[in-house]
């Protein structure tokens, strides 16, 4: 016979005990809130992708499924802005991160000079980038940039910048490491500074190459901080609109046309809102699965070093 | 303010005397230029009142949305006498132009009542009109109880006020009988050329008289000015690209957007007068243009021509004005030319941006706002901006015609007015009025810098374009 039947009161002190806690659902309570705040705007995001709804036609509007990505993916500009988009976020975060990682070294010891270096080399991060591609916009000026200057004098003398289609996304690109570098760079210097030195300190005893300590030691330990650093940045660059948007609004012709530039003129020039969200619903599934993908990454990371533990 | 002094205003706002006059008879009484505009703001204040209640709305307050721009600084220096006037208070918000229409649009299409009157373009009032955004101002204009008897809105450039009246219907032109009046006209600007008379003088060369004879001139100019460019015109990614010198020109080739066959648009980009023109267009960037043209807006230009630059610029023509005024580089140097760019031709056929007034359908003070429209497109306030801001150019034929706005003109930017005068009569918008605007000219612009790059000749650009144009037209049920 089981307890119940011999202790008839646990039958009702049970709902009791859980009338007389709510204190788990008001912790949760302000995460709920906050994911209800964000969950309707994204629910009406992907209503209004699946309809024709164009402000400027207000009778118009009708429901089309999804019509409205059947257009995009057979559109060639929609594809190119996903091969632009792409371009963009992986040669600016690879840049980044080399850049970033070689700052991080060099900055590796600690000393009074290398903590005021570090500083100082955060100063870009703390420019907004709409003001950072303003800054750069005037530096490569022909008439008057102090950069164009420079290349000039290197006899590079009709060097487009941001202006021809050639140099628009090296310029971009280059806007993009100058601003964001930085974080990879302050983030790599932490996880550094924060590794055991003992395996440092006896590889050293035992003469190994610095090579072997970089690549066999250094590397694998910082791994963490490098997909972190890594997933943060490639979600933000694949998001990027201030420094492209201020520097060209998306041209020459279409050579930076990003997600988010696209989405942006659809919206507020064209007020076409069912295309700007779905462009915008791809872009989220990219970000989504791009997470996805590194959290996974960084799981199973975690699962190894347990297990080697 | 004395008798003599109130008369004095009161012979002026009667156009019994000039501004001139005015201003002689104050200085006989004794009294500064500042006195004086403040006694003719109350007479003006007191005239305007006297056959019109404009107390009517008085306590209320009305909220405004206005872009950073001369035009707007004119307005809020005068508020004090329109609050004077009416009894309205006004507050406002003022944001820059990169961010300006989407502020705009944020607040109409979020149905917002926080804005009673907003600065719109003409191009605007065709997205903002069809959904709803903006109320018709016809009903009011025809109601003698809201609108003052002295407010002439015909007295308002009349391609102005058309500009700003379209019907809805997709290819129906401006100002027809059904059409509603979205907005009313502030302020405008046209195109024509306004150039560096010292780098003209030094390599002893005349104003460009059509697009080819502007693009051998500025050519010389690149080669021989010593740094400088030959001329200056838009580039950019965007719409505003395409509006100013560009259509100016396109139009006076004979080259159409659209074909407009009832109700159905098709495009004429890739028409053989376009191709035409666009040639001549793409050698001038690529031969005379700066070298970052595809970056180029309205503020690069004009801080070319301001800082001696460029040889010349084929913009709006208040660029010249504002740049030859104290503070630029150039200040005195700059030349006023009108342009007809097609050598067959004999007239310019300037297209127009029109800085207008527009009342929100979310108002809560419509009537009120009503009120604050007719006092900034009216007449005091015309020439008050023309004459002692910078007003240029005005909606009014009054303003045009007063005494002391040209001796204005005619002392301190020499050339202004009579280049004007030869670009006015022509001048209006000549885009097909329909609600794709922006998406139809920011594709425009984009494949424009590709055929100035050199990525897709003019004749396949020009019929790609026209084929997307198709696409979008077709998409969007026009």
């Amino acid at each position: 016979m089981n307890d119940i039947a011999t202790h008839p009161e646990l039958i009702t002190a049970k709902p009791a005990r859980r009338r007389a806690n709510p204190l788990p659902y008001l912790l949760s309570l302000p995460a709920l809130i906050v994911c209800i705040g964000i969950l309707i705007p994204f629910f009406t995001a992907v209503w209004y992708s699946l309809e024709s709804y164009n402000m400027a036609f207000p009778t118009g509007r009708h429901f089309v499924g999804i019509g409205n990505y059947i257009d995009l993916f057979s559109s060639g500009t929609f594809w190119h802005t996903i091969v632009v988009s792409m371009v963009y976020m992986g040669a600016s975060v690879i840049f980044e991160l080399l850049l970033g990682l070689g700052i991080a070294l060099l900055l590796r010891e600690r000393s009074k000079l290398n903590n005021i270096i570090s500083v100082a080399l955060l100063m870009p991060l703390m420019v907004a980038p709409v003001i950072a591609s303003l800054i750069w916009k005037l530096m490569t000026n022909p008439n008057f940039g102090v950069y164009a200057w420079i290349v000039n004098g290197l006899g590079f003398t009709n060097f487009g910048w941001a202006s021809s289609p050639d140099t628009a996304m090296f310029t971009v690109i280059l806007i993009d490491m100058w601003v964001n570098t930085p974080f990879i760079m302050i983030l790599l210097l932490a996880g550094l500074r924060s590794l055991p030195t003992q395996p440092f300190e006896a590889a050293k005893l035992d003469g190994v190459p610095a090579r072997f300590v970089f690549f066999r030691i250094t590397l694998p330990m910082l791994m963490p901080y490098i997909i972190t650093a890594t997933l943060f940045r490639l979600l933000s660059a694949i998001q990027e609109f201030s420094i492209v948007y201020g520097m060209t609004q998306g041209g020459p012709g279409d050579s930076l046309m990003v997600f988010q530039i696209r989405s942006y003129i659809d919206f507020y020039q064209n007020t076409n809102v069912g295309r700007s969200s779905a462009i915008l619903m791809v872009l989220w599934a990219i970000t989504f699965g791009l997470s996805k993908l590194f959290v996974n990454q960084w799981h199973a990371m975690r699962e190894r070093s347990k297990a080697g533990a | 303010m004395s008798d003599k002094t109130k008369d004095a205003a009161k012979a002026l706002l009667a156009g019994e005397i000039d501004r001139r006059g005015f201003g002689k008879r104050m200085a006989s009484l004794g009294i500064g230029a500042a006195a004086a505009n403040f006694a003719l703001g109350g007479v003006a204040t007191e005239a305007l009142a006297a056959d019109f209640n404009w107390q009517a709305h008085k306590g209320k307050t009305l909220r405004l949305l206005l872009n950073k721009h001369p035009y707007a600084d004119a307005m809020i220096s005068d508020l004090a006498h329109f609050k004077a006037l009416t009894g309205i208070d006004v507050q406002y918000d003022i944001f820059p132009e990169d961010v300006y229409f989407d502020k705009v649009t944020a607040a109409l299409s979020s149905h917002s009542n926080r804005y009673d009157v907003l600065m719109t373009g003409a191009y605007q009032t065709w997205q903002y009109g069809p959904a709803q955004w903006l109320v018709d101002m016809k009903p009011y204009l025809k109601n003698p109880a809201k609108t003052a008897p002295n407010y002439d809105f015909n007295g308002i450039i009349a391609n102005l006020r058309d500009s700003d009246a379209w019907s809805g219907v997709p290819g129906e032109a401006l100002g027809s009988a059904n059409a509603k009046q979205w907005a009313v006209p502030l302020g405008f600007e046209l195109y024509n050329v306004s150039y560096n008379k010292r780098i003209f003088d030094k390599l002893k060369i005349e104003p460009p008289k059509n697009l080819p004879d502007m693009i051998e001139i500025g050519t010389k100019i690149t080669k021989d000015a010593g740094g400088a460019y030959g001329v200056a015109v838009r580039g950019s990614r965007s719409w505003a690209t395409i509006h100013p010198g560009y259509l100016s020109a396109y139009t006076n080739y004979g080259a159409r957007d659209f074909e407009v066959k009832g109700t159905k648009l098709t495009s004429a980009v890739n028409s053989a007068e376009s191709k035409a023109m666009n040639k001549l267009w793409v050698e001038m960037i690529q031969k005379a243009g700066p070298k970052n043209w595809a970056t180029y807006t309205w503020y690069e230009c004009a801080q070319d021509l301001g800082a001696g630059r460029c040889g010349m610029i084929y913009d709006a023509n208040i660029i010249g004005f504002f740049e030859n005024s104290p503070g630029t580089k150039e200040s005195g140097h700059i030349g006023y030319a009108a342009f007809v760019p097609n050598p067959k031709m004999t007239h310019a056929t300037s297209n127009v941006w029109i800085w207008s007034l527009a009342m929100s359908s979310f108002s809560k003070e419509k009537d009120a706002a009503w009120y604050f429209i007719q006092w900034a497109s009216g007449k005091n306030f015309g020439i008050y901006g023309g004459v002692k801001k910078k007003l240029v150019d005005p909606v009014r034929n009054t303003t045009w015609h007063d005494a002391a706005f040209k001796a204005r003109l005619d002392k301190n930017y020499p050339g202004f007015y009579e280049a004007f005068e030869k670009t006015l009569p022509d001048a209006k918008i000549y885009f097909t009025p329909q609600p794709l605007f922006f998406n139809v000219t920011t594709e425009w612009a984009a494949m424009l810098q590709r055929m100035v790059a050199g990525q897709v000749t003019i004749d396949a650009g020009l019929d790609k374009l026209a084929a997307h144009i198709d696409r979008e037209v077709k998409s969007a049920g026009i």
